[in-house]
């Protein structure tokens, strides 16, 4: 009983693999069909390069660098959640009210109420849970398509914030350390601190696991690609805070700069010093570096994946389906949460639009065009970033660029279809090349 | 490498779905270190027994003998804690994770929260060494690229994981090519000369005369005989799973046609 195939062995030789390796094995994954974030990253060049061109003299600032994340950022943390609704091949439309809900509770015990600011938080929070737990009980164990469940919430979920924030129309957020999440930024010295923190803790964490990966004698990736990916992560980031150190207030001759942000003190009529990276990026970092642990390093992550990419292999491997599934819209839910107090802050205040209007399209729309599936099993939360910087690029280029409102939303939904088409694609081609 | 007490044993055991009498009064001994078919034609029983022995549809009555002792299988779980595991032929196996998440799937090694990927890819590199798996370019490669043999001889893999004593396998080659099937009984039988009870559902005789050493045949519901492989012929086979009997092999003609009646 001899066999004539011819096969590869698992390779003995413990090899390490230079920067051309890593290179060619990272051409051969997008021949496969697995993307990952490649188009996004280069629609990102791409679309900077292009508003760049067209509108040199307002995109390409300091100042409207630092309106883009600010604009993202609600996008940006809502597409997180939806990513690991997504994962499991399901969608939540209501996200987006969810958010606009969220904030309304918010407001209505902060302003109307009295509470103070904390504990109005925690019930905005804990409002995104209630729904993520209603809307994950209806989808897991009743069985109704997530697509049906959450559409009757995005419009149950309207009707509730109306309300809510009752007659009144608007609640103003008057509470200083809220509204300071949107409207302030770090000190210039905080913004490279936070950078160091940054490229050496991944440094060091991606270098631990290269060393435990020889220590045992397993393929690991060789020192240079290590360094080639710190360096990358050190100058893109280091870029990113130095523009946003820069005085972001244009200076006009004949006028003096305030001495610092200090309001106390300043000479009759300066010009107040904006300066620094916005503290909605370290909301950002925090939640990416969370939820990025949770998906890749805890075997609850890892049965997210099991569920969305064969929900019956996980059921006979012993995984909770039912659960891992509740959970998941209860994270989308409470990201929601976390969105809609974003803004409120950024808005300084809530109002029946807050989380309406194209926030949830934006939102998948992120996560999708950051290469997380439609189709469940494949995404990450860092895609949620990368592709919330693509709609916030396209959403606010493309109005420096036209006024014509039309012209932007069919940009935006073809950008939209572009990255849905990718997705598409990639599902045909890793299945073919079984 | 055969011995000659059965690590799992069933004596007279029946199974209805309401009045339909699936199983009756079967008997099936598995050896440790050997290959045991279990053949039989559409709707005699293989499935059956084999979802009673995983605990899956447990017995109406019977014995089932595990090591020699009673045992109450009721649950797949119960099974599971015996050692015994099975390969199902629609493989459930997740395309979207690696070969090391599939082998350790719902049975994830942590430290504190966090997953021990370096123990599990090396318990997973064992793992597929001891089982001379030479098919696999790398363990961390994505399941969603391997071809029907290599998914194959993962789930086997992950069947043989936990120090399992009986892997059942249902229709392992059934939709492999030439080649594979030849890596999967080759696997099949280094499982068995490790020590291991297999059990095989197979159409395919050629494969169960190449791989068994002895063979079970089910003939609507009733054991028509277990022999030893090299006392049967590829016709006598035919024979006892066609009709139920074949020369002095199989059941007596008045079961035969009590069964079919």
């Amino acid at each position: 009983m001899s066999t004539n195939v011819t096969d590869t062995d698992i390779p003995e030789a413990r090899e390490e693999t230079g920067i051309a390796q890593a290179l060619r094995d990272y051409w051969g994954r997008v021949k496969g069909g697995n993307t990952g974030s490649m188009p996004a990253v280069l629609g990102l060049i791409a679309l900077i390069a292009l508003f760049s061109v067209l509108q040199g003299g307002v995109f390409f600032t300091a100042l409207n660098f630092a309106n883009l994340l600010n604009q993202g950022t609600a996008i940006i943390v809502l597409a997180m959640g939806l990513v690991f609704v997504l994962l499991l091949g399901e969608i939540d439309l209501s996200a987006g009210f969810a958010a606009g809900t969220c904030a309304a509770v918010l407001g209505v015990t902060l302003t109307n109420r009295g509470w103070i600011w904390p504990l109005a938080l925690a019930a905005a929070l804990l409002t995104g849970l209630i729904i993520g737990l209603v809307l994950g009980v209806l989808v897991a164990k009743l069985g109704i398509p997530s697509f049906v469940v959450t559409l009757a919430a995005f419009l149950g979920l309207q009707g509730v914030m109306l309300l809510i924030i009752g007659e009144g129309g608007t609640i103003a957020i008057q509470n200083d350390f809220l509204l300071a999440i949107m409207n302030n930024n770090m000190p210039v010295w905080a913004g490279w601190l936070l950078w160091v923190i940054v490229v050496l803790g991944y440094a060091s964490v991606s270098l631990r696991a290269i060393h435990n990966r020889r220590k045992y004698q397993l393929v690991s990736p060789a020192t240079s690609v290590w360094l080639a990916k710190v360096v990358t992560l050190a100058v893109l980031l280091g870029a990113a805070v130095y523009i946003l150190n820069i005085q972001r207030q244009i200076v006009r001759p004949g006028r003096q700069t305030c001495v610092s942000v200090d309001p106390v003190n300043q000479p009759v009529g300066c010009i107040p010093v904006i300066q620094g990276v916005p503290w909605a990026v370290l909301v950002v970092l925090i939640l990416l570096v969370i939820l990025t642990f949770v998906l890749g390093r805890t075997s609850y992550g890892r049965h997210i994946y099991a569920v969305g990419g064969n929900t019956e292999a996980a059921r006979r491997a012993g995984i909770a389906v039912s659960n891992i599934k509740i959970s998941c819209f209860m994270v989308c839910s409470f990201m929601a949460a976390i969105a809609g107090v974003l803004l409120a802050s950024r808005d300084n205040s809530v109002s029946p639009t807050t989380g309406g209007a194209q926030t949830l399209l934006f939102a998948v729309g992120a996560a999708v065009i950051g290469g997380t599936s439609l189709f469940g099993g494949r995404g990450r939360v860092i895609d949620a970033v990368i592709g919330g910087l693509v709609v916030a690029v396209i959403a606010n280029g493309l109005p420096l660029v036209t006024d014509q409102s039309g012209i932007q939303y069919v940009v935006t939904g073809g950008v939209l279809l572009v990255a849905a088409s990718v997705d598409a694609i990639t599902r045909k081609r890793t299945s073919a090349g079984g | 490498m055969s011995s000659t007490v059965p690590i799992l044993e069933l004596r007279g055991v029946n199974k209805s779905f309401g009045p339909v009498q699936v199983l009756n009064s079967v008997d099936l001994s598995v050896y440790p270190g050997q290959v045991t078919a279990l053949v039989g034609d559409n709707g005699a029983g293989k499935s059956t027994l084999v979802k009673g022995v995983a605990g899956i549809y447990p017995f109406d009555a019977g014995e089932y003998l595990f090591e020699g002792k009673p045992v109450h299988v009721t649950e797949p779980r119960a099974a599971n804690a015996l050692g015994i595991e099975v390969v199902y032929q629609d493989l459930a196996l997740c395309d979207n994770l690696d070969v090391v998440h599939n082998l350790f799937l719902g049975r994830e090694q942590s430290r504190g929260l966090v997953l021990d990927e370096i123990t599990m890819e090396r318990r997973a590199t064992e793992t597929l060494r001891g089982l001379s798996v030479r098919t696999l370019k790398s363990v961390r490669q994505q399941v969603s690229s391997l071809s029907g043999g290599q998914r194959q001889t993962v789930a086997i893999a992950r069947a043989v994981l936990w120090n399992s004593k009986v892997v059942i396998l249902d229709e392992p080659t059934a939709a492999l090519g030439v080649a594979q099937t030849e890596q999967v009984l080759n696997l099949v039988r280094r499982l068995a000369d490790n020590g291991l009870a297999v059990i095989i559902i197979s159409h395919n005789i050629n494969d169960v005369m190449q791989v068994s050493d002895n063979v079970a045949c089910l003939y609507l519901g009733n054991m028509a005989a277990q022999v030893a492989s090299s006392q049967l012929t590829h016709s006598q086979v035919v024979e006892l799973i066609t009709t139920g009997r074949s020369g002095e092999l199989g059941l007596q003609p008045e079961v035969v046609s009590q069964a079919s009646a």
